[in-house]
């Protein structure tokens, strides 16, 4: 049943997003309860932890794709100019709308390629403790699958992996975003069609 | 519009008017050139058939797109003609109008493209294509039977637009 499960994962966080857009401090805690009834789920379907990581990580990416239309439209922001007004958008704009933290932007590379963002607190981990056995867990990768996702279809490829994770010891949550590359608009019609 | 309602950056709708049948042809299409959406209230002639007239409208806007961002007298970067533009880079254009018809366009930076041909004596109507996009993103993209890329299939947001489109001046 593992195919299935993400799916129907996606439809309830879909709509667990929208109601905490709307309505933010009562319906966290039913976020936070859902997002750890998801993890705890595939935890039993798929055994193991890279699996897992692997799922949230897709999981997130299929709502990326469709956040980022929502996101434009209630936020208003017109095109970035550079990758670093994008990552600045991710953490002020972004983050707090859907999840209500507002993150810093720290670390940038000589390029402006690449940069960490840093979430002081995190709605996903209240009330939750990692176990021993599942260390290697990334309880939040479904956040790293978002903003994978979004970036996507605004025409840049990242890849984003976790630095630090509160979780397993450190202070704070730590993202590392990397642009790949941007990818302009192809006409996507032959020409003899 | 309750779901509105909570978020004060969302735009608010122009007053609907009782002025009736103003738009004649709605477009939604995505970055890949799909089609996702065609509603046509009043178009009397057809000269080609729906696949050739997708592709000639997708086209034409891909092209007006390039060439007003590359004859932009204020923009320092002057690339050469046809090279695929970055989104954010350059002007961006909204609006042509002929004798006959008036063409409003926006496009969002996820590539969501909304092209309204209405009566030519119509207004600005970017805050309407704002608020169309708005409708797409609760109706189709919070629908949780939408593949993302595929042609719309919602009869609630084919009414809902019809509506809002019979109320623009």
């Amino acid at each position: 049943m593992a195919p299935v499960a993400p799916r129907s994962g996606d439809a309830i966080f879909a709509n667990i997003e929208h109601v905490n857009c709307s309505w933010t401090v009562q319906n966290a805690e039913l976020f936070t309860l859902t997002y750890g009834a998801i993890v705890r789920q595939l935890l039993t379907d798929l055994e193991e932890v890279d699996e897992v990581n692997k799922q949230l990580d897709q999981m997130g990416y299929n709502i990326g794709i469709r956040l980022i239309d929502e996101f434009l439209a209630k936020s208003n922001v017109s095109s970035c100019v550079d990758f670093r007004e994008t990552a600045e958008v991710i953490a002020k704009v972004g983050l707090k709308m859907f999840i209500g933290v507002t993150a810093s932007v720290t670390n940038w590379n000589a390029e402006g390629t690449c940069c960490s963002i840093v979430l002081e607190d995190n709605p996903l981990v209240d009330f939750v403790e990692l176990p021993d056995t599942y260390q290697g867990l990334h309880y939040c990768n479904i956040l790293s699958g978002v903003i994978r996702g979004a970036l996507d279809m605004v025409s840049m490829k990242a890849e984003v992996t976790w630095l630090r994770d509160a979780l397993r010891g450190d202070d704070v949550f730590e993202l590392q975003v990397k642009l790949l590359k941007q990818v302009p608009e192809e006409y996507p019609y032959k020409d003899d069609e | 519009m309750q779901f509105f309602g909570g978020s004060e950056i969302s735009p608010s709708p122009p007053a609907p008017t009782a002025s009736g049948n103003n738009g004649h042809m709605l477009y939604v299409f995505n970055r890949n050139g799909i089609c996702l959406l065609y509603r046509e209230w009043n178009r009397p002639l057809h000269t080609l058939n729906a696949q050739q007239d997708h592709k000639l409208m997708f086209g034409l806007l891909f092209s007006l797109k390039s060439l007003t961002a590359k004859m932009d007298p204020t923009s320092a970067e002057k690339g050469n003609l046809g090279v695929p533009q970055l989104p954010g880079q350059g002007c961006s254009f909204h609006s042509f109008r002929t004798n006959t018809y008036k063409l409003s366009f926006m496009e969002s930076p996820s590539g969501i493209k909304i092209i309204l041909v209405t009566h030519p004596r119509t207004g600005d109507l970017r805050d309407s294509l704002k608020y169309i996009y708005n409708l797409y993103v609760e109706y189709v993209v919070k629908n949780p039977l939408y593949t993302p890329g595929s042609p719309i299939r919602s009869e609630l947001f084919n009414t809902t637009l019809d509506q809002y489109v019979r109320g623009i001046a």
